[in-house]
């Protein structure tokens, strides 16, 4: 366990106009934790990781993320440049549809190789091996390797997009609603598939969702959110287990028993 | 002899906002400690308070007042106040919990599930797995079960599987809900046995036990939990 955390964030809030779309965010992620962000539509949790991932900037506060040299740096000061390199080799992002994190026209294979390519990889036999290797891990058969994902499945799609995030064995994913729009059978066989790897991997993730059986089984701690302001945080057995916020009170109790 | 576990003065209210904000007392003032190598029981009807208070105890439940201090990492800690990654660090080297039932993740194997606590501590899987092999051996559970995931298992069959995995690590402190409550005789005594080798090994143990047999063989002293009717308190 180290002591430091990987990303700090205070006081982050993002405005349209007017309206809040997250509000006074604080929090710290450190190595090796996944933290669920889990509300409604419309509670800002989207808003929240478009922030995160600095694909959208805040209108006030400030994230710092520690580097791999220990470098704390401040992500809304980075330049562009700097951003996209942070994105393309230290972090991942899984879109909730697999169509907008993968590239719809070209193998399998070089989707996930592509990422290797960006970090500098240029020996063609070695990132086809690790492309068939990550192909495995997440259960694709090697000979769909020169397949494109249009002729997958959505949980092959989902997959492959999270072969190809990790890849570059980034320290931090994001995920957006990772099995939103998937079967439930597919969901199961997806989320141990992640579970497996981010613990594996000892990846960070910040996983936003608004099932709270995802959260449950993917993350130690969680955030609940409403109307752009976090109204409860903790332990994610704690939260779901003694729901304090009257917000978080609704959410639980509104889970359908099998 | 040390004494990792210091509980004083802690109280739990259910605050229900979906019910007008209705407030339900459930303990209040309870303070007790357990010594290393001692097995304390936690004694009482139903809805005294029991399962609340080890759930406190585990962080599942949060804290209103009090402390609840616990030998951890060479220091005191008040887990009652304890920030969620302390707490997680706590329950991987300090606090054993055997719940009442399993909570089963899909895919996972009886003997991952069991070695996993092992793993997540820093031993070698395979180190681990053969520990896991040895308790699931002892508990009876039949081997051609051991490489599948336990949903599928009966109830007996899956308590099992919970309490070999709540008793492969070292934990200094273990909390035991009800770990025999779906267990026949022979696996009662098993257990019974596992009790004894932990107080021997110098654990705290705290658990609820309904079944009589098994709380007279095992307890070193009864809690009375009554005694920390929120109700009490109040009048």
């Amino acid at each position: 366990m180290t002591d430091e955390p990987l990303l700090r964030v205070s006081a982050l809030s993002k405005f349209y106009g007017s309206r809040v779309g997250c509000e006074n965010v604080t929090f710290d992620l450190w190595p090796g934790e996944v933290l669920a962000v889990v509300g409604e539509s419309g509670s800002g949790k989207t808003t929240l990781l478009s922030c995160l991932s600095t694909r959208l900037l805040p209108s006030s506060g400030t994230a710092s993320y520690r580097m791999r040299d220990g470098q704390w740096r401040e992500l809304y000061r980075m330049s562009e440049a700097e951003r996209r390199f942070l994105m393309r080799t230290d972090w991942g992002l899984v879109h909730q549809n697999p169509a907008d994190g993968l590239r719809m026209t070209v193998s399998a294979g070089a989707n996930v190789g592509e990422r290797l390519m960006a970090v500098g990889d240029r020996h063609y036999g070695r990132i086809r091996a690790t492309a068939v290797d990550w192909l495995s891990r997440v259960e694709i058969d090697e000979d769909r390797i020169d397949d494109e994902p249009r002729a997958f499945s959505g949980g092959m799609r989902q997959r492959l997009q999270i072969a190809r995030n990790l890849v570059t064995g980034p320290r931090l994913v994001f995920m957006d609603e990772p099995t939103g729009g998937l079967d439930v059978s597919v969901q199961a066989r997806l989320l141990d598939l992640l579970r497996g790897l981010v613990t594996d991997l000892g990846l960070a993730a910040i996983v936003v969702t608004h099932d709270l059986a995802v959260a449950r089984l993917l993350s130690q701690r969680m955030m609940v959110m409403k109307d752009g302001r976090v109204v409860e945080s903790g332990l994610t057995d704690r939260v779901l287990e003694d729901p304090r916020a009257p917000y978080t009170q609704l959410l639980v109790s509104s889970i359908l028993q099998v | 002899m040390a004494t990792p576990l210091v509980v004083s003065d802690v109280a739990k209210t259910f605050t229900m906002h979906l019910r007008d904000g209705v407030t339900l007392p459930v303990v209040a003032g309870v303070s007790f400690s357990i010594r290393a190598g001692e097995c304390a029981v936690l004694g009482g009807p139903s809805g005294a308070g029991k399962s609340s208070i080890l759930k406190m105890l585990y962080g599942n439940y949060a804290v209103d007042e009090g402390q609840i201090i616990v030998q951890h990492g060479g220091g005191l800690i008040d887990l009652a106040s304890a920030s969620p990654r302390t707490v997680l660090s706590v329950r991987r080297h300090t606090i054993g919990y055997v719940s009442q039932f399993l909570r089963t993740v899909p895919r996972v194997s009886a003997l991952d599930v069991v070695a996993e606590p092992l793993v997540e501590r820093g031993e070698d899987r395979e180190a681990a797995r053969e520990k896991a092999r040895a308790l699931l051996a002892q508990l009876n559970l039949p081997e051609k079960l051991w490489a599948l995931p336990p949903a599928t298992f009966s109830g007996g069959e899956q308590q099992r599987v919970n309490i070999a995995r709540g008793f492969i690590t070292e934990h200094p402190i273990l909390l035991l809900d009800e770990p025999t409550a779906s267990l026949d005789a022979r696996n009662r005594d098993v257990v019974v046995e596992l009790i004894a080798a932990k107080k021997a090994a110098g654990v705290a143990l705290l658990g609820i036990f309904h079944d009589l047999d098994v709380r007279d063989a095992v307890a070193d002293r009864v809690i009375d939990v009554t005694a920390f009717a929120a109700g009490k308190i109040a009048a």
